[in-house]
C-alpha cells in the first residue's frame, strides 16, 4: 500500500461550520483502475485522517484466479450477500486478509537417522579434534565427520533449509552453536556443553584467523581448504557469498589451530597467484567492537 | 502453496467449520464474535455479535441458513447466517462447550461444562424450523462422566451420541433413552484429555485427538479402535481429508512455554498422516502458537487451521499434494 500525504489544504478550523460531520463530499471520488491483463487492480481512495489531513490511499491488488472451482447455485448467491456485523465498517487499510508472502510447503519428514546424528555433533569441534585425532571435516548439514564437506553433503536436500547461513562475519559464527541447524537450544537449557566465557570464545575465533582477499569468483570453501591445509590443521574455512547473487564476494577467512601454521601460510601465500589472480593473505583484523 | 492469513480475531481461535458446499468458513475464537469468511479468497463476510464470552464451537445447518454457537457466557445461540442476527438463545447454568446439529437439522446436541458444583452434562434440544416456535426445553439431559466434555457428536441415523472429554474415555450414548451404550477400553484408549473429535464424511468412523500426544481412529458403530497416530506434541485439533486417506493433526507445546524456546521447538505444524498406514506424510508450518482448530474443505482441496496466535490460515493445496506417495 502506498500512502502519500498531500499538503493539507483544508483544516478543520478553517471550515465555516465545524459540526464534526462527514466531509467526504470534499474528497475526490474513489477510482478503480483495472484489473488489467496481468490482473493488477488499483483502487485510489481519499480520506481524512483524525487531524484533518487529506490522505490518498492507493491500494494495488493482484486478482488471481484460483482453480476453476465449480460452485453451486446457492454458493454463487451467497457470494453477493451483503456484509454484516463488524465487516460492514471495515477500514480500507485494515488488511484482515492477506496472502502469505512466504511459500509454505508440505514438508516431508526427515530421512531416518539424520536427526540423531545432528544432535551428536553439537559438541565443540576443537575439543573433539584434540581427542580423536585431526578430523576436521565436519558436515554442518548432517553432522558426519571426515566424510564430506557441507557443500557436498548428500543429505543436503533432506535437511531443513538453512535460514541463517548467509554472509555472516566470521567472528559471529560460533562453530559449536551456529553449526548445527534447526535445533536451537537456549543457553540456559543446554546440557553437556561446558560453560565457556564470552572472551574465551572470541579469542579462539579471532586468533589464528587469516583473511584471504582477491579470491576468484569460483573459489569455494573446499578449494580454500585444499590451498591452506598443507600448512597445518585448519579449524574453519569461510568464503563470503553474496546473498543476492549467490556468487563469491572475493574474500574469505581461514582459521588455523596453531599460530605458527598461520604465519607460515601468510608468508607463503601472500602474493601467490591463484586462479589468475594474486592472492592477498594477512592476519584478520580484530573486529572493532 | 501460499496460505491466506485471516486476522479477524483478537484472541486465540477455538474452532473452525466449513458449510456443506465449502464456500463459507466459520471461525470461533475466545473473543466474542464468531466470524464467517469466504473460503476461496478469505474475505470476511460478517461477524455474529451478541455473545459475552469465549465462543467454543459452532455448527452450521446443511442448507447454510442457521448457525449454532456455544459460548462460555453460559448460552448457546442460533443465528441467521445471512443477516448475522441471533434468532434464539439457550440459557444454561454453566458454559456451553460443544454443539452439533443432527442429520436433518431437527435436533442438536449441546454440552455444558462442570461449573460451580454442577456436573458436566449433554443436552439434546429440538430445533424448530421457525425460530418463533423454538423452545429452550431439553428433550433429554445426560449426566455422568467426570470432568469437562470437550466434544459430543451425533452417531449414525441420530441414534447415538458420541462424546469425549477430560476423563479421556470415548462414550457412546443412546440418543433416545440416554443410556450409556459403550465405552472405549481403558488399555487401548487415550491416556489424557480428549481435546477434539471429528467424524468422517460418511460417518462410519471418527478421529479423536488427545493431550497424550496421539490421535486415534474409531469405528462409529462398535467403538472399536482402528488406528493410532503418534506425534511429539499434545494434539489440540484433528481433521480428516474427505478426498484422500489423510488425517491432519494440529497441536503444539503448551502456550505457557512458547516464549522460552525456539519457534521450531514448538512444533506448531499441521501434521499430515496417512490414514491407513499411519505414517507421517509431512507438516505444514506457519503458526507461531499451538494450533487449536483444523478443518478440511468438503472438496478436500483446501484446509484451514486456527491457532493460539489468533490467525486463521487457509491453505489451498498445490497440485502435487494429490500425488504424494508415502
Amino acid at each position: 500500500m502506498v500512502r502519500e500525504e498531500q499538503p493539507n489544504k483544508l483544516r478543520w478550523g478553517e471550515l465555516d461550520e465545524d459540526d464534526g460531520e462527514d466531509l467526504d463530499f470534499l474528497l475526490p471520488p474513489k477510482q478503480v483502475i483495472g484489473p488489467d491483463e496481468s490482473g493488477i487492480k488499483k483502487v485510489i481512495e481519499y480520506k481524512f485522517t483524525d487531524d484533518g489531513n487529506k490522505v490518498k490511499v492507493t491500494t494495488t491488488t493482484r486478482i488471481r484466479k484460483l482453480a476453476n472451482a465449480r460452485l453451486s447455485k446457492r454458493a454463487v448467491e451467497r457470494r453477493s450477500w451483503p456484509k454484516f456485523g463488524d465487516a460492514v465498517h471495515e477500514d480500507v487499510g485494515s488488511r484482515l486478509t492477506m496472502v502469505s508472502t512466504e511459500e509454505i510447503l508440505l514438508e516431508r519428514p526427515r530421512a531416518p537417522g539424520t536427526k540423531s546424528e545432528e544432535a551428536k555433533s553439537s559438541g565443540d569441534p576443537l575439543a573433539q579434534m584434540s581427542k580423536g585425532g585431526a578430523v576436521l571435516m565436519v558436515c554442518r548439514t548432517c553432522g558426519k565427520k571426515g566424510d564430506h564437506w557441507t557443500s557436498r553433503c548428500p543429505y543436503k536436500d533432506l535437511a531443513q533449509p538453512s535460514e541463517t547461513f548467509v554472509d555472516k562475519p566470521p567472528t559471529e559464527t560460533n562453530p559449536s552453536a551456529g553449526g548445527t541447524k534447526g535445533a536451537y537450544v537456549p543457553p540456559s537449557m543446554r546440557g553437556g556443553v561446558p560453560e565457556r566465557s564470552g572472551t574465551d570464545m572470541r579469542r579462539r575465533n579471532e586468533e589464528n584467523s587469516v583473511r584471504v582477499t582477491n579470491l576468484s569468483e569460483d573459489t569455494r570453501e573446499p578449494d580454500l581448504l585444499e590451498l591452506f591445509r598443507p600448512f597445518g590443521s585448519v579449524s574453519r574455512v569461510y568464503v563470503a557469498i553474496d546473498q543476492k547473487t549467490g556468487t563469491s564476494r572475493g574474500f574469505g577467512f581461514v582459521n588455523f589451530v596453531n599460530r605458527e601454521d598461520a604465519e607460515r601460510a601468510i608468508n607463503k601465500l601472500n602474493g601467490y597467484g591463484y586462479d589468475n589472480l594474486i592472492l592477498r593473505v594477512e592476519w584478520a583484523a580484530p573486529r572493532a567492537n | 502453496m501460499r496460505p491466506i492469513l485471516m486476522k479477524g480475531h483478537e484472541r486465540p481461535l477455538t474452532f473452525l467449520k466449513y458449510n456443506r458446499e465449502g464456500d463459507l468458513l466459520f471461525s470461533c475464537a475466545k473473543d466474542h464474535n464468531p466470524t464467517v469468511w469466504f473460503a476461496d479468497n478469505g474475505e470476511r463476510l460478517g461477524t455474529y455479535g451478541g455473545h459475552n464470552g469465549a465462543v467454543w464451537t459452532c455448527d452450521i445447518s446443511r442448507d447454510s441458513t442457521r448457525l449454532i454457537t456455544g459460548s462460555a457466557d453460559q448460552t448457546a445461540k442460533i443465528w441467521d447466517v445471512q443477516m448475522g442476527t441471533p434468532l434464539f438463545t439457550f440459557n444454561f447454568d454453566s458454559p456451553a462447550r460443544s454443539v452439533d446439529f443432527a442429520v436433518g437439522d431437527k435436533l442438536a446436541v449441546l454440552t455444558t461444562d462442570p461449573f460451580m458444583g454442577l456436573p458436566s452434562a449433554i443436552h439434546i434440544k429440538r430445533i424448530a424450523r421457525d425460530p418463533e416456535d423454538q423452545s429452550g426445553e431439553s428433550i433429554l439431559t445426560l449426566k455422568g462422566p467426570q470432568g469437562r466434555i470437550n466434544r459430543a457428536v451425533w452417531g449414525p441415523l441420530n441414534r447415538t451420541i458420541i462424546s469425549g472429554g477430560e476423563d479421556s474415555v470415548v462414550r457412546m450414548w443412546d440418543a433416545e433413552t440416554g443410556k450409556l451404550l459403550k465405552e472405549s477400553e481403558k488399555e487401548e484408549g487415550h491416556k489424557k484429555t480428549i481435546t477434539s473429535l471429528s467424524k468422517s464424511v460418511d460417518g462410519s468412523h471418527f478421529l479423536t485427538g488427545s493431550l497424550d500426544k496421539s490421535a486415534k481412529l474409531w469405528d462409529t458403530r462398535t467403538l472399536k479402535l482402528i488406528k493410532t497416530y503418534g506425534t511429539e506434541r499434545p494434539v489440540n485439533a484433528v481433521a480428516m481429508s474427505p478426498l484422500l486417506d489423510h488425517v491432519v493433526l494440529g497441536g503444539g507445546q503448551d502456550a505457557s512455554s512458547v516464549t522460552t524456546t525456539d519457534h521450531r521447538a514448538g512444533k506448531f505444524e499441521a501434521k499430515f498422516y496417512d490414514k491407513i498406514l499411519t505414517g507421517e506424510i509431512g507438516g505444514v508450518k506457519g503458526h507461531f502458537g499451538p494450533i487449536n482448530a483444523l478443518a478440511f474443505n468438503p472438496d478436500g482441496r483446501s484446509f484451514s487451521s486456527g491457532g493460539e496466535d489468533g490467525y486463521v490460515r487457509l491453505h489451498h493445496f498445490d497440485p502435487d499434494y494429490f500425488n504424494i506417495k508415502i
